[in-house]
């Protein structure tokens, strides 16, 4: 048993190696003939029948799909040989390097010939740009607005900071905390509460900061979303204790729209 | 009578044309989107299915005046009797029919250093089957420029639609290289140097 899941582990290494390799292949230019292809066949055939889970099926057929690419690259390649188009680069780099500035510019016109275009200022942006200079207000009148006030200077006190939205009422970790408290008050028997019914609020300002909070309680592993696709229903599960999913688990990032139309349908009560 | 007919028929003829023509001029040398040119199928709109008749013409008009249209396919290899298909996804644009003298090049805002540059750049990108690290381009332009310049360069060639460069900072030739320059006769003309 252990040997079998031993051969698993190489075979899925080695699939992984090949998918890198033809990977690198594509992305950066290299030569696609250092693949051998019949070499990565018998490796992909080879473990073949080891494979029972979905994960494992779909990293043989990425495996094949990548070499495929490179099998497109080898032909591309080989076609561009029989092309007129087809010199050399070395010899041609060559060239390139002997020759002064001049003469390759002088060569180049030679082959050069410039699309003729000319720019018009269409009726649309005229009438734009004489409502924007009729809008303007004398260079003086402009000058005296830039001058700067005095103005003394004097302390601030900490509320007048929190009034100003320049310092947080709270840590922001204590805000969290107790936003996890309120969520875990808030769930059924089942552990869980639908999205829009523990994120929506009164007004539409106070909802985007809900959503904004349960984003974090997510991420930082408060709570967790489980989505009914076919239902089209995102629920929020509590955890009993805040768990450290980073690193451990592949993150996936859940897009849910929290729109004006979405709130009001919500009030509403059309969410359902 | 039938004289008198005749010359009406060809007089009327000539006028459609003359008009056809001239919407045609306004339409190609004018910009209308961010890359200049004019879609087939737009031509078609406007001046009819028999544009590409009005498209000859024009271009016999423009060959004393060393211009010429130019008919870029959608497709790869050049094509010979191009079908209705065909000529609706081309892109048409008016360009110069001779060359340009480096002191015309200079009035256009281009350097004798950018022009070489840019010849330089193309014909890499050519001899690599199209597509080459940005990092070899420019150490080969550091061959032929400041090296302070070779960024700058760079920038204004891909800005302009000569180059394209993707995530992976790989070069390709863009929509102008193709429109603009004779690829076969720049590889030809550089390996028939003599150095």
């Amino acid at each position: 048993m252990s040997s079998k899941r031993h051969r698993k582990k190489l075979g899925s290494e080695r699939l992984q190696r090949v998918i890198d390799l033809c990977k690198s292949i594509e992305e950066r230019s290299l030569d696609p003939f250092i693949v051998d292809v019949d070499d990565i066949l018998m490796v992909v055939r080879e473990y073949f029948p080891e494979w029972e889970l979905p994960e494992e099926l779909c990293l043989d057929a990425e495996a094949i799909h990548k070499l495929a690419s490179v099998i497109k690259l080898q032909s591309d390649w080989v076609k561009h040989q029989s092309t007129s188009l087809y010199t050399d680069p070395f010899l041609l780099e060559e060239k390139i390097r002997r020759l002064s500035k001049e003469e390759l510019a002088n060569l180049f016109l030679e082959v050069w010939h410039p699309i003729v275009e000319l720019e018009q200022i269409s009726s649309h942006s005229l009438a734009e740009a004489i409502k924007y200079w009729q809008s303007l207000l004398p260079i003086s009148e402009r000058w005296l607005k830039t001058s700067s006030l005095e103005t003394e200077t004097g302390a601030t006190t900490r509320e007048e900071l929190i009034k100003q939205r320049i310092l947080a009422e709270k840590a922001f970790s204590e805000e969290l905390e107790m936003f996890w408290e309120e969520l875990k008050q808030r769930v059924s028997d089942a552990g869980k509460i639908r999205y829009w019914d523990f994120v929506g609020a009164d007004t539409y300002s106070e909802t985007i900061k809900r959503a904004y909070m349960t984003s974090f309680l997510v991420t930082y592993g408060y709570a967790t979303l489980e989505v009914h696709r076919l239902e089209e229903e995102i629920f929020v599960k509590p955890f009993e204790k805040p768990a450290s999913i980073i690193g451990k688990k592949q993150l996936i990032s859940i897009p849910i729209s929290v729109s004006v139309e979405e709130w009001t349908k919500w009030k509403r009560g059309e969410q359902d | 009578m039938d004289e008198v007919e005749k010359r009406r028929t060809g007089l009327r003829r000539k006028a459609y044309y003359v008009r056809k023509i001239k919407r045609a001029t306004h339409l190609l040398f004018y910009k209308h989107h961010r890359k200049p040119g004019v879609k087939g199928w737009e031509l078609r709109r406007r001046l009819g299915s028999d544009y590409p008749k009005v498209l000859g013409i024009l271009d016999s008009y423009l060959e004393k005046l060393d211009l010429q249209v130019k008919t870029v396919f959608d497709e790869e290899k050049p094509v010979e009797k191009p079908t209705v298909q065909q000529l609706d996804k081309a892109r048409f644009y008016i360009t110069l029919r001779g060359s340009l003298t480096p002191k015309e090049t200079k009035m256009m805002g281009w350097r004798i250093d950018d022009i070489a540059g840019l010849a330089t750049a193309i014909s890499c990108i050519i001899s690599k089957k199209g597509k080459a690290p940005r990092e070899e381009v420019e150490a080969l332009l550091r061959n032929k420029l400041p090296g302070w310049r070779v960024d700058i360069n760079m920038n204004r060639y891909i800005r302009s639609g000569y180059l394209a460069e993707d995530e992976n900072k790989q070069l390709y030739l863009d929509w102008r290289t193709c429109t603009e320059i004779d690829q076969k006769a720049l590889v030809d003309l550089l390996l028939g140097t003599e150095s």
